[in-house]
C-alpha cells in the first residue's frame, strides 16, 4: 500500500480511460499527459494501461508500504526521498518505509508518480481514472492507502531517460475541426497569428482561453465532442476540451489538437501563453 | 427505409463525422440507428470503436490507430449504400415517475405564468407528450430529449443555478429533460425524478440508448418517497413498454 500523509493541492488515479461508453456521455477520462506517462510506464517495462497518479500544482507526501521501483515525471517539482533529491525520469528503488516528498512546483502543471506493475486500485467501468460520478475514490485524500504489488528484485533495461520534454512548447498542432470551414480570413488571422494566454478556468475539463476572436452567429445542433477539441462560443471565446470534457455540444468545433498537442497543453497553467499552428 | 444524402469529414486523425440533413426528424434518427446496426454486425469487425450519435450526426472513434481519411470515406459510403433495412436494437418507451411538487418543482408557477397555462395543465402537458432520445451527452445519462410541444418552448434561465438537484426535471428551449446527477444549470426546474438513470455500478450503467421514448407522469410526494427508498435498496423496477420496430 502506498499511504497518503498529506494528498496535495489535486491529486487523481488515472490510467488510459474509459472506452466504450461515450454514447451514454460518459467521458474517456485518463491521464491528461500521456505523452510523458508512456515513458515512465516503458521505463518500468508496465503495460501501457498500467495506473499512475496524477500530481496538479502541489504535490503530496507519500508512505511507501512495501518494497518496489518508481518513476517520475512531467512537471518538475523540487522533490525528495527521504530527505535526499531525486529526478524525473530514473528508476528509484523503493524500500519498505521510504518517504517521497513533493516541494515546489518549477516547470509545468501536472506530475506523475508511477509505480511498477502500476497501481491496483478496483476499476469502475473498465478503468481506473478518477471521474467524479463514476469513480470518486480516484480523487486522493490525505490518509488514503492506495494498492500495489510489492516489487523486490528488478533489473531495468534503461535506469533513465533523456527526454525531449514539452514543458517549453508553445505550439499546439492542431488540425481542422468539423466546421472550420465557418472561419472568416479575419477570424484565421487572429487565430493563428497571435498567442493566446490560458484563463483561470482550466481543468481536466476543458482549458478556457483569455483571448476572444471575432464571434459569429452559427448554431448547429448537438454533436460529439473529443478531448483535444476546439470549440468556438457565439462571443468569440475559445473552449478547449481536455481528457474528462464532455461527450457531446453545441457549439462549432473549429479545431482539433493533436494527441502530442494535449500532452503540451496539460502542462499549461493559467497565464502560460500558446500559439495554434495548423499541421 | 429512405435514404439519406450525407456528407463525411475527418475529425482529428481518430475520428470521422458523418451528418445527414440538419433536422430533428425521427426518419433521420432511425436511419443513423439502422447504419449503426449494419456497422456494428457487418462492417467495423477490426479495431476498437466508439460510434456516437446525435439528432444528426454519427461520429465514429477509433482507440488507438490513425485512420486514413481517403480510404475509410469511400469504404463508409459503400457500406451505407449497401445497408439494407437492418434492425436497430430494440427500443423501449420509458416511463419516469416525476413528482411536480413545490417542493422540487422551483419554477413550476414561474414557468406556468410566462406560458400563460395553469401549473396543472402545465404538468398535464408535459405529462401526455412523448419525447424521443436524440442523443445522450453532456453528462453521463444526460438524454437530449426531442418532441416539445410548441407551447412548452421557454428560454433558458437568464442566471444558471449553481446547484440542481439530481434527478431534476426541466425545460429550457426546445427541450426537456432530467438531470443525472447534481450540476450547475440554467433549466427551468419543473419537478424530480428519482430514477437512477445512470448507476456505474451496473454492467449496463444506462438505462436508456439513443432511439428509446421517454414519457413522464406525475407522482404524489408519498410516492416519491417510497420510489426513492425503492431505489435506495436496488428493488425499484422501472415502467418500461416495448417499441415495435
Amino acid at each position: 500500500m502506498l499511504k497518503v500523509l498529506k494528498s496535495g493541492f489535486y491529486t487523481t488515479i488515472q490510467d488510459i480511460g474509459r472506452f466504450g461508453l461515450r454514447d451514454k456521455g460518459v467521458p474517456i477520462s485518463g491521464i491528461m499527459d500521456i505523452e510523458t506517462v508512456f515513458k515512465l510506464n516503458t521505463l518500468l517495462e508496465n503495460q501501457e494501461d498500467a495506473a499512475v497518479l496524477e500530481i496538479t500544482m502541489t504535490g503530496p507526501t507519500l508512505e511507501f508500504e512495501e518494497d518496489t521501483f518508481i518513476t517520475l515525471g512531467g512537471a518538475e517539482f523540487s522533490m525528495t526521498l527521504n530527505n535526499e533529491p531525486v529526478e524525473n525520469f530514473t528508476v528509484l528503488k523503493i524500500n519498505s518505509g521510504d518517504i517521497l516528498s513533493y516541494g515546489r512546483l518549477k516547470k509545468g502543471f501536472r506530475g506523475y508518480l508511477a509505480v511498477k506493475g502500476g497501481f491496483t486500485s478496483k476499476k469502475v467501468l473498465q478503468s481506473r481514472s478518477y471521474y467524479p460520478s463514476i469513480n470518486p475514490k480516484g480523487l486522493i485524500k490525505d490518509r488514503a492507502v492506495i494498492p500495489y504489488e510489492k516489487t523486490t528484485v528488478f533489473q531495468p533495461k534503461l535506469s533513465e531517460m533523456k527526454v525531449d520534454d514539452h514543458l517549453d512548447e508553445k505550439l499546439l498542432l492542431v488540425g481542422k475541426g468539423p466546421e472550420f470551414t465557418m472561419l472568416s480570413d479575419k477570424q484565421l488571422e487572429h487565430l493563428f497569428f497571435k498567442e493566446f494566454s490560458i484563463a483561470n478556468e482550466n481543468n481536466r475539463m476543458a482549458y478556457q482561453l483569455n483571448e476572444s476572436i471575432s464571434g459569429h452567429k452559427v448554431s448547429m445542433l448537438t454533436s460529439a465532442t473529443l478531448p483535444g477539441t476546439v470549440q468556438f462560443t457565439p462571443n468569440g471565446k475559445l473552449i478547449i476540451l481536455m481528457k474528462d470534457g464532455q461527450t457531446t455540444g453545441g457549439y462549432p468545433r473549429i479545431l482539433q489538437l493533436t494527441d502530442k498537442a494535449i500532452s503540451v497543453l496539460a502542462q499549461k497553467k493559467a497565464g502560460d501563453l500558446v500559439l495554434f499552428k495548423l499541421i | 427505409m429512405k435514404k439519406h444524402p450525407i456528407s463525411i469529414r475527418p475529425f482529428g486523425v481518430h475520428a470521422v463525422l458523418i451528418e445527414w440533413p440538419e433536422k430533428v426528424e425521427e426518419a433521420i434518427l432511425n436511419d443513423i440507428l439502422s447504419f449503426i446496426a449494419h456497422l456494428r454486425q457487418n462492417c467495423l469487425k477490426e479495431g476498437n470503436w466508439e460510434l456516437v450519435p446525435a439528432y444528426n450526426s454519427l461520429t465514429l472513434i477509433l482507440r488507438y490507430d490513425t485512420i486514413n481519411f481517403d480510404t475509410f470515406k469511400v469504404q463508409l459510403e459503400v457500406w451505407y449504400a449497401e445497408k439494407k433495412d437492418v434492425r436497430a436494437l430494440q427500443n423501449y418507451l420509458w416511463r419516469f415517475p416525476v413528482c411536480y411538487d413545490d417542493s422540487f418543482g422551483i419554477d413550476l408557477e414561474e414557468v406556468a405564468q410566462k406560458l400563460n397555462l395553469s401549473v396543472a395543465s402545465l404538468i398535464e402537458k408535459h405529462t401526455e407528450n412523448v419525447y424521443t432520445v436524440y442523443g445522450i451527452g453532456f453528462l453521463p445519462g444526460f438524454m437530449y430529449l426531442g418532441g416539445l410541444p410548441k407551447d412548452l418552448e421557454i428560454p433558458r434561465r437568464a442566471a444558471p443555478r449553481a446547484k440542481v438537484l439530481k434527478g431534476a426535471v426541466g425545460l429550457a428551449g426546445k427541450q426537456t429533460g432530467i438531470y443525472p446527477q447534481e450540476s450547475p444549470g440554467g433549466w427551468n426546474i419543473l419537478g424530480n425524478s428519482t430514477v437512477p438513470i445512470f448507476d456505474p455500478k451496473k454492467d449496463t450503467p444506462c438505462l436508456v440508448k439513443v432511439g428509446d421514448k421517454v414519457q413522464f407522469y406525475s407522482i404524489s410526494r408519498a410516492e416519491y418517497d417510497l420510489h426513492k427508498i425503492e431505489a435506495e435498496v436496488g428493488i425499484y423496477q422501472m415502467e418500461k413498454i416495448k417499441i415495435d420496430a
